[in-house]
């Protein structure tokens, strides 16, 4: 294939290391650990490994968005690896698969990570973001990569497809659900709340919207630009049954998406109250880092704080 | 509705349509038959003529409200989850309104979403500017992938929707509520990328879709009884178009007159150009609207305004050929 020549093709000296588990690894981590505590670390470990994944993929091609990238990363995990998402990845096209839609494709990065670690393509194809040619646009498109359910980018498209799944599956008489990750200040979008009249009206309760809630835009935080809050209560008064957790608690994250709906016959909507950068300090909580650019010595003392380094699954070269 | 005169100037006045009957028909006919077909509207039921699908269907009629973004939207993902939607709404508001979602989602993305502009051009004249809709050819011609049709008369938009049903991804079916005659025998079958000849001539050539189809051929037997063979294609497929009858009619005839019911810039007439230019320059007259927007009056009164008439087709064959 393709992406394989583009592979090799790929500066050698950039920081690429194990950043996905191997190919024997690639199973959902609900299957492969034993007890909670167990995959709660393990889903953690793993969001660590995608956040340096996607800060190399950000400095390899000088693009990205590393705040978004790591804000989500524990979502993402727990969506694809935690046992939530019921897709197939040796069938992206599965007829009953659950349907994920990444409304914010910016941060692709963290995406496309989490879908090589799921298997759905070599993670080796990580090395291509957005190089000439790559099927790893800077925003997704499903036409080139497996995994992908919707062209993203622009903000506010997410949510009104999202909710057309849910009808579809309706329509259908078929079991499978409707999940989107939207940003917060993608909300500021209006085509974000018109898609919530349609999930409130029709009774979407195979609707589940997850809000990356970092508090961050591009050029400011959220509520100095156009004040979210009270958010939980926007979404209630939408007609959705909204829970509110700690998005980078992976046993909360688990614990919420497993149980969706939250209330039969309502669309559900949960908030993942998030740290823009988290897991590195240099970059959580500043706008600046919406999408900075980390350096390769930054990348060693993200690898550090993501206690990655002199992990036998990371090789760290320069 | 008892005067005879009034009986007599029925009996003898050609039939009209409204296209709208048979665009609901046929869909209601390809819901019945094949249980992917849905529909999707913003509030305006009536308008869409979709209410006797919503009581046929109603499992499979959305109507998300005035809400055009959340309509393309919805319309992507009822077919990522397999299903064959029909969006449709007033024409101005389905494609302006809703652009980047027509261009992100059904374009880029190649969604398999059918995309029905209702009262396209002028048809809603006296309202005004902000409810015509002649820039909705060149907005949806532009976007990769998209394919865009402008039915004549009820026969091709019945042809045309059950083609829409076969194709894979995303298209424009712009469909007026004026009245028009039929030009196509009921057998007519739609080709995409083909334009029928619905009049043989070889001394100018007429190409002309929607409205316009029937004032064509009017204008082909005026020009008829001056001794000018006009040849009148129907351009309904305006993406792709059909490059072949284009530079034939370069090739074969003394000029092109394109005749459209929107603007020349970026519609037909921008369409046949490109070909031309590129490939046999030839003499041609554009009708349709210059870059203005259209005065208020009845669609008669504003296609009169514009020289979209048979008379105004014949002028501008006329000046093509040389004759007085």
């Amino acid at each position: 294939m393709a992406w394989e020549g583009r592979a090799k093709g790929c500066d050698a000296h950039l920081l690429w290391g194990r950043l996905i588990l191997g190919d024997d690894e690639r199973m959902e981590i609900a299957q492969s650990e034993s007890g909670a505590v167990g995959r709660v670390e393990a889903l953690k470990r793993k969001a660590n490994q995608i956040r340096l994944s996607a800060m190399t993929m950000t400095n390899h091609s000088s693009l990205g968005h590393t705040g978004g990238d790591l804000s989500s990363a524990d979502i993402l995990t727990t969506l694809y690896l935690g046992g939530v998402l019921r897709v197939d990845p040796e069938k992206p096209k599965w007829e009953q698969r659950d349907r994920f839609i990444m409304s914010k494709g910016h941060c692709s990065g963290a995406f496309y990570s989490t879908l090589a670690a799921r298997g759905y393509f070599p993670r080796e194809m990580l090395k291509t973001f957005m190089d000439p040619l790559s099927m790893l646009n800077g925003h997704p498109d499903r036409n080139k990569l497996p995994g992908v359910e919707a062209n993203t980018g622009p903000l506010g498209h997410g949510f009104p497809i999202a909710v057309g799944c849910a009808l579809a599956a309706r329509m259908r008489g078929e079991g499978w659900r409707a999940f989107v990750l939207t940003g917060d200040g993608e909300l500021q979008e209006g085509s974000n709340w018109e898609a919530a009249m349609s999930a409130q009206h029709y009774g979407l309760d195979n609707l589940v919207v997850i809000v990356d809630r970092n508090r961050i835009q591009q050029g400011d935080f959220t509520e100095n630009t156009i004040r979210m809050d009270p958010l939980a209560a926007k979404f209630a008064a939408f007609g959705f049954a909204v829970e509110e957790i700690d998005g980078h608690d992976h046993a909360a994250l688990l614990d919420r998406l497993l149980r969706v709906p939250f209330e039969a016959g309502k669309p559900s909507c949960l908030i993942a109250n998030t740290i823009k950068g988290k897991g590195v300090s240099f970059a959580e909580n500043k706008p600046a880092w919406h999408h900075g650019v980390p350096t390769k010595e930054q990348l060693v003392m993200a690898a550090e704080e993501l206690g990655l380094k002199g992990v036998d699954d990371i090789e760290v070269s320069l | 509705m008892s005067g005879v005169s009034l009986s007599a100037e029925v009996e003898t006045a050609v039939k009209l349509f409204d296209c709208r009957d048979a665009y609901s028909q046929t869909l209601e006919a390809m819901a019945a038959e094949d249980a992917r077909v849905c529909a999707v509207v913003n509030d305006s039921v009536s308008s869409t003529k979709l209410k006797g699908f919503q009581g046929k269907f109603p499992e499979r009629f959305v109507n998300v409200g005035i809400a055009e973004q959340n309509m393309v939207g919805v319309g992507a993902g009822l077919a990522n989850g397999g299903m064959v939607p029909y969006v449709c709404g007033a024409s101005c508001f389905l494609t302006a309104r809703s652009m980047e979602q027509v261009k992100v989602d059904l374009g880029y993305s190649k969604w398999n979403v059918k995309l029905c502009g209702m009262s396209s051009g002028m048809a809603y004249g006296e309202l005004g500017p902000t409810h015509h809709s002649i820039e909705d050819i060149a907005w949806t011609r532009v976007i990769p992938n998209i394919t865009v049709i402008v039915p004549a008369d009820p026969v091709e938009t019945a042809a045309a929707m059950r083609y829409s049903l076969e194709h894979v991804g995303p298209m424009f079916l712009r469909i007026s509520r004026m009245p028009v005659p039929k030009v196509h025998g009921d057998d007519y079958v739609f080709a995409l990328g083909k334009a029928p000849v619905l009049h043989e001539g070889d001394d100018v050539t007429i190409m002309a879709n929607g409205v316009m189809v029937s004032r064509a051929l009017n204008a082909a037997k005026l020009l008829e009884a001056q001794g000018v063979r006009a040849r009148v294609l129907n351009m309904s497929s305006i993406k792709p178009i059909d490059k072949d009858a284009i530079l034939d009619a370069a090739r074969t005839t003394r000029g092109i007159v394109t005749a459209e019911e929107g603007l020349m810039a970026g519609g037909l007439g921008g369409a046949v150009a490109e070909i031309l230019a590129l490939h046999h320059p030839a003499p041609m007259r554009m009708l349709g609207l210059p870059d203005v927007f259209a005065p208020t009056g009845s669609a008669e009164f504003l296609l009169k305004h514009f020289g979209l008439t048979a008379e105004g087709i014949v002028t501008a064959a006329l000046d093509l050929v040389g004759a007085k």
